[in-house]
């Protein structure tokens, strides 16, 4: 790539003018790698939804749309995108609030349905505004962050991270708790503070413990075990884990995953299509996908390092971590290392918002490093 | 103001930040290691115990169903129990062409045509290892099915439970029933209030009375069994029998294990279900209701709602006409009147208004008023009627009670005012939902201003009318009662003025351990302002319905052997116009008067109190007063062993 490959530290004759070699920002190795991402997914969701055509078509549909928010968003200059970081962040945070008010008014379990798609948005959002806004905060103020400032920043966190818990909504609560927590990290917060957060966390566990009913208790043990109830979440667990088991190192083939089309594994096009490929395409398949992702993370991160302000990298480094706990969280669930969170596996799974936020995280990435200023003589 | 001024060094913040991504960096890399690890070792290393398990080998895990809990009357009889019986169960996962499977069964008689589509809906709503009971054969149509076994993979009959209740329609209304799980029923585990995961195997679930409010007492918890079955069905490895070496397995890989379901807990009821049969039996014939309380503990000692139906039919599966037939009944069989049935109470709300009355100083109880056999309220010209007209002459507050004199109660109800009445009623327990341990429950209604005001749309529909307050003294206008609330405030005379919530379950026996935990009786709020004079007043009142000669319960309460005090009460439920005559040939019978009585006994130490609501007058004016004779004499008489045990 030409970006990489030019030398920053020139000298201070140089002149600043931003890369705009050609008409659009696009970063190449991102969008090669969700374009191969993405068609795999479509080979494993077409067995995994049962040959369904018209499920991949809305896929596609999905995909497209992604693709779209991508495209512009990458178009956006960062001092943009740092001028309307609180906006973004207030303006979701307000939607959140809403969803919440409405949510009781409307009361009982229909509000489920009724708000379905509006309680959606905002919290997708969400696993962008809060690395924004953190990275918005910082980029003022002087790395890493002094101990008064720990508790806006803990506040950016807690108070949509609350929010949505509360709808509930644990997956993308954890996922947008995840964003901001390592923005956080990032900024260089010191070792002691993060130790002494932690010991707070730990310690308020027990107490919390204390005052749960005897049910609650037993879904939180179930929710961290989810092997000891069988009849319940644990099902889903073993399921997977024979389909993941059974595919072995070269997997059962493309359509001939059993588990899968037995209609033993639940959720098989959402949150647990790790498994079908898994069954269809054994380690190797499983790897592949892995490496994939890791590319993805990868130059993430190495955009993330090559930013050339505070926001842009902190933002650049927030979401690469992001998209990691994603794929991290989603795995592990499926093999049982982690408990049931109802998160899917990005860019393959069904399921249409996500990928529209994940591709517009990507979006700001390659704005950031397609919008670098170089140092051209 | 800030003292120190921070610089950004940007040299210094940007390799801070590099270190920080790499410490991350090499943290995402372990992990990945981890992820990658585990993969290898479901896929490699235990590859083959998985594909067996996946190659025809299927991990079945059947669900054990957890034994249901027992009810008991206070005395340690069974009012449900459970018996066995043969149940079609299908277990979807197994299912090769569900549609077929349930014509055919159709066809053998087996399953109902007409809950085709309900059947499928719940069989749908289940997960592919959960068993979905389809119906409850007989011993024909189980050995029927078993001869055709082979036809219907996935289908199969199985030794269950089922609910019974020995005593029949005895306990339909006080003990509720069970019912087959039903769609909406797992909406309700949507939401949460019960676990989805605790009925994997269970196919009744509490529909109405203790069996729903009880619900989580007496489930119990689900337990599981593991097998390793081949493609054909046959079971190669279960978790209950010793762990053979059919496919080398071990228990821990991945293992198969059991774990035993945990029966409910068995639940004691301070029914007397001698007594049950006796109020039973007294109502035969009649719409109404009886409620008995032990006053000194809340503890229900028989609740009739008559007429009633027999809950075995709902346990077995009622097919939907004799569903639609039971609910379309006219005599409504299955509402519980005793608990939310709502009536005017008539004069039985007058001790409760003298003692009001007496409280406030409203009246003097010497002081006799003249009864003219009817009321004219200042500047009006309509005539509030008195039941006799012409007249009881004058009478103090004593008499009015025993002989129930509306007049002085149309003037007592003016003088407190409807503000005084509706606290003062609401405060010993009308108009609130009592509280007891089943749901259900209607509230009745004690009006007020603001209660009317909210009621009417127009203006002047909202004014309280001082004619509204007058026959508010005898019971009648808008103000309504249920009959579980005219025995609790009925044993709270009896107790003068200590209230306990009433309840239906006494005790709680643990399905494992056997180990008893008796309940506390709840106190509610206590009338200790009211003098201790004023209670003996109405008490002796009470105790001259049954014994003076005038009394209106003397002929009912003839010759007892205990003292009881009592009050007669007739609630209109049709206006009569001005001049008109009330002749109860002439009235359509659902027109005619509900007849009430209330009564508690013994004096010294009263053991049980007692209303009765006959709706329309089955049965002639002292119908309710004979019925609670019968209830009285069964329990302090004892027609056998079962009373005096304290």
């Amino acid at each position: 790539m030409l970006s990489s490959s030019i030398n920053l530290a020139i000298g201070p004759a140089a002149v600043l003018r931003p890369l705009r070699l050609r008409g659009l920002v696009m970063d190449a190795p991102i969008v090669l790698t969700v374009f191969a991402i993405c068609a795999l997914g479509f080979v494993v969701l077409y067995s995994a939804a049962g040959e369904n055509e018209s499920l991949l078509l809305r896929q596609a549909v999905r995909f497209a749309l992604a693709m779209l928010a991508f495209v512009i968003i990458a178009q956006v200059p960062p001092r943009v995108l740092r001028l309307w970081a609180p906006w973004v962040f207030f303006v979701s945070l307000s939607l959140l609030l809403l969803v919440e008010f409405r949510g009781v008014t409307g009361g009982g379990a229909q509000r489920w349905l009724d708000l379905g798609f509006s309680r959606f948005q905002p919290s997708e959002i969400m696993k962008i505004a809060v690395p924004m806004m953190i990275a918005w905060f910082m980029h003022e103020r002087a790395l890493p962050p002094t101990f008064k400032q720990l508790p806006i920043l803990l506040l950016i966190i807690c108070a949509p991270t609350l929010l949505i818990a509360l709808q509930p909504d644990l997956g993308t609560a954890l996922l947008v708790m995840a964003s901001g927590g390592l923005t956080v990290l990032l900024t260089g917060l010191s070792l002691r503070l993060i130790l002494a957060l932690g010991a707070i966390l730990l310690g308020s566990i027990p107490v919390l413990w204390n005052y749960m009913l005897d049910y609650q208790r037993v879904r939180i043990l179930t929710f961290l075990d989810p092997e000891s109830d069988p009849l319940g979440a644990g099902y889903n667990i073993i399921q997977s884990k024979i389909a993941l088991g059974s595919g072995g190192l070269f997997g059962k083939g493309w359509l001939n995953g059993t588990q899968a089309h037995l209609e033993f594994l639940p959720e098989r096009s959402t949150d647990f299509i790790f498994a079908v490929l898994g069954e269809e395409f054994g380690l190797l398949g499983l790897l592949f996908l892995l490496a994939l992702y890791f590319v993805l993370i990868g130059r993430s991160l190495y955009i993330a390092a090559q930013a050339q302000d505070t926001f842009t990298r902190l933002l650049a480094g927030g979401l690469g971590l992001t998209f990691f706990v994603y794929v991290f969280v989603n795995t592990g669930m499926v093999c049982g290392l982690l408990p049931i969170v109802g998160v899917p596996l990005p860019l393959v799974s069904v399921g249409g918002t996500s990928m529209v936020t994940l591709m517009a995280g990507f979006g700001i990435l390659a704005a950031i490093h397609g919008n670098r200023k170089l140092l051209a003589p | 103001m800030k003292t120190t001024i921070r610089l950004k060094d940007h040299w210094k913040e940007q390799r801070l930040f590099l270190s920080r991504l790499f410490a991350i960096g090499t943290i995402i890399l372990l992990l990945a290691g981890v992820l990658i690890w585990r993969l290898f070792q479901l896929q490699i290393v235990e590859h083959q115990f998985f594909a067996d398990l996946s190659q025809g080998n299927r991990l079945r895990i059947e669900p054990l169903p957890p034994t249901r809990g027992l009810i008991f009357d206070r005395n340690g009889v069974v009012l449900a129990e459970n018996l066995p019986d043969w149940e079609l169960i299908i277990i979807p996962e197994e299912i090769i062409d569900l549609e077929e499977s349930l014509r055919r069964l159709e066809e053998l008689e087996l399953i109902d045509s007409t809950e085709h589509s309900s059947l499928t809906e719940l069989i749908r709503s289940h997960r592919g290892f959960e068993r979905v009971r389809l119906a409850n054969l007989t011993e024909t149509q189980a050995a029927r099915f078993a001869a055709r076994r082979h036809h219907f993979p996935g289908v199969d009959i199985q030794e269950g439970l089922v609910r019974n209740y020995p005593f029949g329609e005895l306990t339909g209304h006080a003990v509720g029933y069970v019912a087959r799980i039903s769609p909406s029923d797992l909406d309700e585990f949507a939401r949460g209030s019960l676990d989805r995961s605790d009925y994997a195997a269970t196919s009744l679930i509490g529909r109405s009375g203790i069996e729903r409010s009880y619900e989580t007492v007496l489930h119990g918890s689900v337990g599981y069994r593991q097998q390793v079955v081949n493609a054909q069905g046959r079971v190669l490895l279960d978790s209950t029998v010793s762990a053979g070496d059919v496919l080398r397995l071990e228990p821990s890989q991945g293992g198969i294990e059991t774990r035993w379901p945990i029966p409910g807990d068995n639940v004691v009821l301070g029914l007397d279900i001698h007594l049950q049969s006796v109020a039973q039996r007294a109502m035969d014939g009649f719409r109404g209701a009886v409620v008995a309380i032990d006053p000194a503990t809340g503890d229900v000692l028989a609740m009739v709602s008559a007429p009633g139906f027999d809950p075995n039919r709902f346990s077995v599966g009622l097919s939907r006409e004799d569903f639609r037939a039971l609910s379309s009944d006219p005599d409504k069989p299955l509402f519980h009147r005793a608990l939310a049935g709502s009536y005017p109470p008539g004069s039985t709300i007058k001790p409760f208004l003298g003692l009001a009355a007496l409280h406030y100083e409203i009246v003097e109880p010497e002081r006799r008023n003249m009864c003219p056999g009817y009321f004219v309220l200042p500047g009006y010209s309509h005539r509030y009627r008195d039941w006799k007209s012409q007249g009881h002459g004058p009478v103090d507050l004593h008499q009015a009670i025993v002989q129930s004199c509306d007049v002085y109660f149309y003037k007592l109800a003016l003088g407190l005012g409807i503000d005084n009445m509706s606290v003062f009623l609401r405060d010993i327990g009308f108009g609130v939902k009592t509280g007891i341990d089943v749901s259900g429950e209607n509230s009745g209604l004690i009006p007020t201003r603001e209660w009317k005001q909210s009621q009417f749309s127009k203006r002047e529909d909202q004014v309280w009318f001082p004619g509204e307050t007058v026959i508010t003294g005898i019971g009648q206008g808008f103000v309504l009662v249920t009959p579980l609330q005219l025995a609790h405030t009925t044993a709270m005379l009896a107790m003068g003025g200590q209230r306990f919530q009433p309840r239906l379950v006494m005790a709680i026996e643990n399905g494992t351990t056997g180990k008893v935990i008796e309940s506390d009786s709840v106190r509610l709020n206590v009338m200790s302002d009211i003098d201790e004079s004023h209670w003996q007043e109405i008490e002796e009142a009470m105790v001259g319905v049954t014994e003076d000669s005038q009394g209106t319960g003397r002929v009912a309460m003839r010759g007892t052997p205990y003292s009881v005090a009592g009050k007669t009460g007739t609630a209109q439920v049709f206006s009569l116009a001005q001049d008109q005559e009330y002749d109860e040939e002439e009235i359509d019978e659902r027109l005619r008067d509900h007849r009430l009585f209330i009564a508690y006994a013994p004096l010294d130490n009263p053991a049980i109190a007692v209303a009765v609501v006959v709706e329309n007058g089955g049965g002639g004016s002292t119908t309710a007063a004979t019925v609670t004779r019968k209830v009285l004499d069964a329990y302090l008489l004892g027609e056998n062993n079962v009373v005096q045990q304290y």
